[in-house]
């Protein structure tokens, strides 16, 4: 009910800013209009309504729809265990909005690890560098059309990736299946994949070295 | 007769202070170190480049990601049942405790958060409290060695080999146990297991007791530590720190009690805050911590329904065959259970659409999955809160104006992992 109430008073001081408050397990979401406005809110919400702690921030790509990023702020009243869940759409050509550094401190690694996942800049951030990948990485690797095998990359002196090998593999649970059928390692033919994943590996041409390794070491021949 | 003499000890910023007002008549250049990522005090993969003038630290800039996996990209292509192995590896100090945390989190976007069986409930209490323990021992113990006491890291890490037993009759596993599941845990209590766990309870408390004899009044130990890496209230909840180091500043905040979740409201325990926010008191503070646990996992073993063996048949399991798996020898002989095991082991749990954040009081803070669902058996996106994470982006405010051989002090208090924090 508290978090209803406070949810409320920041529709009422924002008006059609702010959506209706959305309550689903009991988290009541509020999602704002215009990302633009993303700071005035958290400032509001801290100053205000005693928004004192940032639990998290994270991000999402509705990837194929517009807009194609939401960002999530969980927010949390220590006083009085208050909390409520902020969301906002950043469009693909924009992917940028204003940084909440300046309400909690705690934003500055939140915001650094979206800009590193999923590749969305935080205008006004003072240092948005990558934080677990390492600078020079080219790919953002949270997006959706970003392969769980991961791409090669080759950055000299500094760091390099490979494919992972479990592509394929056995006991491996395909990538991003659809149903569970496509997941399923036990309905494949192994023999078949590995011949299919050494050709696909053979066409993309980028990691001789790879074939084979979908079922360990040695390559495997067609029968 | 004796004398009292009276020490000042300043705290950090004073240091501070005091250290740049030196500075300005020292002519000279500054020195960048890097400490890690291999480093034996850094506990894992941090590295810190750390900026020196002489021995006093200038600037601090910690640089994580050494240990990425991609665990919530991975979390993304299997079912929310596949994924419990991996939050095994976030905190690999207390897997039991992320277990708990992560099937709380699916249960609460199913809905069925407040339907657990209270056997379940009581399991699942005594799991993240001995995961407590296991944790803080180490942490403890870690920091004690990093400053020169390895007596009392022999002496934990015994008391903490107690709690891989406890943890290996529980779930076949010493240290990856998955042991819970969505909607339960994964078998009941074994025979013979609370006469184990109050054993190990017993022995823990004389361990704690002697680890406090060699460390709270000792001299050195305290002049080590104490007024060392102030952190204010309010720096603590900007930064969002979470567990004993939120706690030490205090700020007495302790989801087990103001956001209540499994049996927790029943029990009777204390949350132990600090005055000051100094490496001394996130010491005192996990040491009580600990002897809280015991004081739980106590009152778990007492008040258990069905007991040490369950001769009543209490269920540990959500009665709901379309989120739990039905007994096997039921699979071969009945269709709708057939059905049921089928079902959940190729789509997994069907999960309605939605979005919860669940934070669970682990060990080293508030360990938090925010599930975002489209509905069916795989999370659509799921972002991991992970308290070290969080907890180590304090380190460029307090590592300046300390001296460089405080950095393993400081990093050893505030007890993180960085299985957790590069996820």
């Amino acid at each position: 009910m508290l978090n209803l109430d406070l949810a409320n008073q920041i529709k009422a001081k924002f008006g059609d800013l702010i959506s209706e408050p959305a309550e689903f397990r009991g988290e009541v979401t509020l999602k704002i209009a215009d990302a633009g406005k993303i700071a005035e809110v958290c400032e509001f919400a801290k100053t205000k309504l005693a928004f004192n702690y940032l639990v998290d921030i994270s991000s999402i790509d509705n990837y194929g729809e517009d807009p194609r990023w939401t960002v999530v702020y969980h927010l949390r009243a220590i006083v009085n265990g208050a909390e409520i869940r902020l969301k906002t759409d950043v469009s693909e050509e924009k992917s940028e909005l204003p940084t909440v550094l300046s309400v909690w401190a705690t934003a500055n690694w939140h915001e650094r690890e979206i800009y590193d996942m999923m590749g969305i800049r935080f205008s006004g951030h003072p240092d948005l560098r990558r934080i677990l990948m390492w600078e020079g990485y080219p790919y953002f690797p949270l997006r959706k059309d970003f392969p769980l095998a991961g791409k090669p990359t080759n950055v000299p002196d500094v760091a390099f990736t490979r494919i992972t090998p479990m592509e394929g593999g056995p006991f491996v649970t395909v990538a991003g299946g659809n149903d569970s059928i496509a997941r399923e390692p036990r309905v494949r033919i192994p023999e078949t994949d590995a011949v299919e994943f050494n050709a696909r590996i053979e066409a993309r041409g980028d990691n001789k070295e790879m074939r084979g390794h979908a079922f360990g070491p040695g390559p495997i021949e067609k029968k | 007769m004796a004398t009292v003499q009276d020490i000042e000890i300043r705290d950090s910023a004073a240091r501070t202070a005091a250290a740049v007002e030196a500075l300005e008549d020292i002519q000279g250049e500054k020195m960048v170190l890097n400490m890690g990522p291999s480093h034996p005090a850094t506990h894992g993969v941090l590295r810190i480049v750390l900026e020196l003038d002489g021995e006093l630290i200038t600037k601090a800039q910690p640089d994580v990601g050494f240990l990425h996996r991609g665990d919530e990209k991975i979390a993304e292509n299997m079912t929310y049942t596949q994924f419990i192995p991996y939050t095994d590896r976030l905190d690999y100090l207390a897997p039991l405790a992320n277990n708990v945390a992560y099937a709380l989190a699916v249960e609460k976007l199913l809905g069925i958060h407040d339907k657990l069986p209270p056997r379940c409930q009581y399991i699942r209490v005594m799991c993240a409290e001995l995961a407590r323990i296991s944790s803080h021992l180490l942490g403890l113990g870690a920091f004690a060695m990093d400053m020169g006491a390895v007596t009392v890291f022999l002496l934990t890490f015994t008391e903490r080999e107690k709690i891989y037993n406890l943890a290996e009759s529980l779930s076949g596993a010493r240290f990856t146990t998955s042991y819970t599941r969505i909607g339960g845990v994964m078998r009941d209590l074994p025979p013979g297991w609370t006469d184990q766990c109050r054993k190990f309870l017993e022995e823990v408390v004389v361990n704690i007791n002697e680890m406090e004899t060699l460390l709270t009044r000792n001299r050195i130990w305290v002049d080590r530590i104490r007024d060392l890496a102030v952190i204010s209230k309010q720096d603590a909840i900007d930064y969002g720190l979470s567990g004993p180091n939120l706690r030490g500043s205090g700020v007495e905040y302790d989801l087990r009690k103001n956001q209540p979740y499994l049996c927790y409201q029943d029990l009777d325990f204390d949350i132990a805050v600090g005055a000051t926010g100094d490496c001394y008191d996130r010491y005192l503070v996990r040491m009580e911590e600990m002897r809280q646990s015991v004081r739980i996992i106590r009152q778990c073993l007492e008040k258990i329904p069905g007991g040490a063996d369950n001769k009543s048949n209490e269920p540990i399991n959500v009665d709901d065959g379309k989120i739990i798996l039905p007994p096997k020898q039921k699979v071969m002989t009945s269709m709708e259970e057939l059905i049921h095991q089928f079902m959940l082991v190729t789509e997994g749990v069907n999960c309605p659409p939605g979005e919860t954040y669940f934070g669970h009081e682990n060990p080293k803070g508030e360990l938090g999955f925010y599930i975002n669902s489209k509905g069916g058996g795989v999370p659509y996106r799921m972002k991991i809160r992970a308290p070290s994470f969080v907890n180590l982006s304090i380190i460029p405010k307090i590592f300046p104006g300390c001296m460089l051989s405080d950095t393993v002090a400081i990093l050893g208090s505030l007890d993180f992992v960085m299985g957790e924090c590069d996820r």
